[in-house]
């Protein structure tokens, strides 16, 4: 089955973003995709990520990720600035397959607009969007 | 859309099903890459009942088939099979296919692509037209067919059969046993396949598939055989730089294009022209010079370049598209089959992926060529 922990909120694009607060006093969040896409995409064999210091804006694309049939892009949850990406991935893109909310993750990002994240869905919401589709 | 006599056991087995040329098919179990890795180190199980099986009988069968064939059938014996295009009188591609000599002479059977069986049916009977000492019969909806695939193929089926290795070597590539007594039915077994690796495909009556599937999946346990699905089906056939009808094959692209010159029979064993249809036009676009070929290329790595992708030269100049476009759990990179107007090196080559220009180095084909063993 594939779940979706409610310990952070989704998009409608199948991307979570976990927030965290940040070292100096910032507010920090983590971005991957969900089990949902992983499994959808199948074997994935590439993740290409922004660099760190890049500016990330809600909605628009700042990366793809690609599996063995197919390419997607991926979608920026909340604006932010980039502070760390999942280099681990260019070794091991399958880590997003395996797990996607924890070893699977793909960028930090230092939020601009935290209040961005309650526009976005929860465990529950995204679910029924899923579970309906 | 359609489904085949195994769509139970797909979804039992948890399959993700995709859309095929109008057939609900299993696109994968377990994953593409481990199914994939299946049949390249042990053996997987496919299957390909969608395609489709027309039988061309009776006493002018031979006549019909010289002329419906690029290759030459006439010195197929009994228990002989061939690869073959069918052409149109353009030199454009009607379909590919194998084509199966039951009776010399009498009895061809031609397993074709499932997107194609209707309009295959129709310019074969438009071929036929006139004559009363041949017909045609569509045997697709009644014959399930299962490819297994791989190197513990000859072990597996031959646990199946009661057969010993040494038996089923004498079953050689591209030769099959037309009536199998297995339990208390009959199977069809063809040592062919669509993988680049030794195989079998195994046709049986629908109604007897999925007795067939689960006692092969039984048989493959110790093995390492494992279902497969459409997905790794494609992935081992482009490592292997084998042609998929609609993507390397259309109606616009010529055999000669596809670079299968060599299943293109000009003349007959005596050395006389041969007069297949579309032979006329392919004699003349060999003459002129074919204007494009297809080209292995392998992106700069990570990239993938999927079907449509623009290849340019460094001029930017387009020379040709994308067939057909993949990762290669094999070669752990992206692999593509392009048509292209390439003349001699014209480096680098450049394609457009995802957006963006990718350097891609030309390679010969195929990019996957299996370590041949003795017994096949």
């Amino acid at each position: 089955m594939e779940e979706y922990p409610d310990d952070r909120r989704y998009t409608e694009e199948h991307e979570w973003i976990q927030s965290e607060n940040g070292q100096q006093g910032g507010v920090q969040a983590v971005v991957g995709i969900t089990d949902h896409a992983q499994c959808a995409l199948g074997d994935i064999v590439f993740v290409e990520l922004p660099a760190i210091g890049s500016d990330l804006h809600q909605g628009e694309a700042f990366g793809t990720v690609e599996s063995v049939k197919s390419v997607s892009d991926l979608y920026a949850p909340a604006s932010g600035r980039v502070v760390a990406i999942n280099a681990a991935l260019n070794e091991h893109p399958e880590y997003v397959n395996e797990d996607p909310y924890g070893r699977g993750w793909m960028v930090r990002i230092e939020l601009t607009a935290p209040a961005e994240l309650d526009r976005l869905l929860d465990a529950g919401a995204y679910e029924r969007l899923v579970s309906g589709s | 859309m359609e489904r085949t006599p195994l769509y139970a056991e797909h979804i039992g087995l948890g399959a993700r099903i995709t859309q095929f040329a109008g057939w609900e098919m299993p696109l994968q179990y377990r994953g593409i890459i481990v199914e994939h890795n299946a049949v390249r180190g042990a053996a997987g199980l496919f299957d390909v009942s969608h395609m489709g099986e027309l039988l061309v009988r009776g006493t002018g069968a031979a006549r019909v088939v010289d002329r419906l064939a690029t290759n030459d059938p006439s010195h197929l014996v009994a228990g002989q099979a061939m690869y073959t295009l069918l052409c149109m009188d353009d030199g454009g591609t009607v379909d590919d296919c194998v084509v199966y000599c039951r009776i010399p002479g009498r009895e061809y059977l031609f397993v074709v692509n499932a997107a194609n069986i209707d309009a295959d049916a129709h310019w074969m009977r438009a071929a036929m037209a006139g004559r009363s000492d041949v017909e045609l019969v569509d045997l697709s909806p009644e014959t399930a067919l299962l490819s297994l695939q791989g190197p513990r193929s000859v072990a597996i089926l031959g646990r199946l059969l009661g057969l010993g290795v040494p038996d089923l070597a004498t079953l050689r590539s591209f030769r099959f046993w037309p009536e199998v007594p297995w339990m208390d039915i009959v199977l069809m077994i063809a040592r062919t396949g669509y993988t680049g690796e030794d195989g079998f495909e195994i046709c049986c009556a629908s109604d007897h598939a999925p007795k067939l599937w689960s006692a092969l999946l039984t048989a493959g346990e110790p093995e390492g055989l494992l279902p497969c699905g459409l997905g790794a089906r494609d992935t081992l056939r482009l490592e292997a730089a084998l042609p998929l009808y609609g993507h390397e094959l259309s109606p616009t692209i010529t055999p000669l294009e596809a670079g299968l010159d060599r299943f293109v029979a000009w003349t007959d064993r005596a050395g006389r022209p041969r007069s297949f249809l579309g032979a006329e036009a392919l004699r003349r676009i060999k003459a002129a010079g074919v204007p494009r070929r297809l080209v292995g290329l392998l992106p700069e790595r990570p990239r993938i370049a999927r079907a449509g992708a623009v290849l340019s030269v460094a001029s930017g100049q387009p020379v040709g598209f994308v067939t057909s476009g993949t990762f290669s759990p094999t070669l752990g990179s992206g692999i593509a089959l392009a048509l292209a107007r390439v003349e001699e090196d014209p480096l680098p080559l450049w394609l457009e992926v995802h957006g963006r220009q990718v350097s891609a180095e030309r390679v010969a084909l195929p990019f996957y060529r299996r370590r041949r063993t003795q017994s096949s």
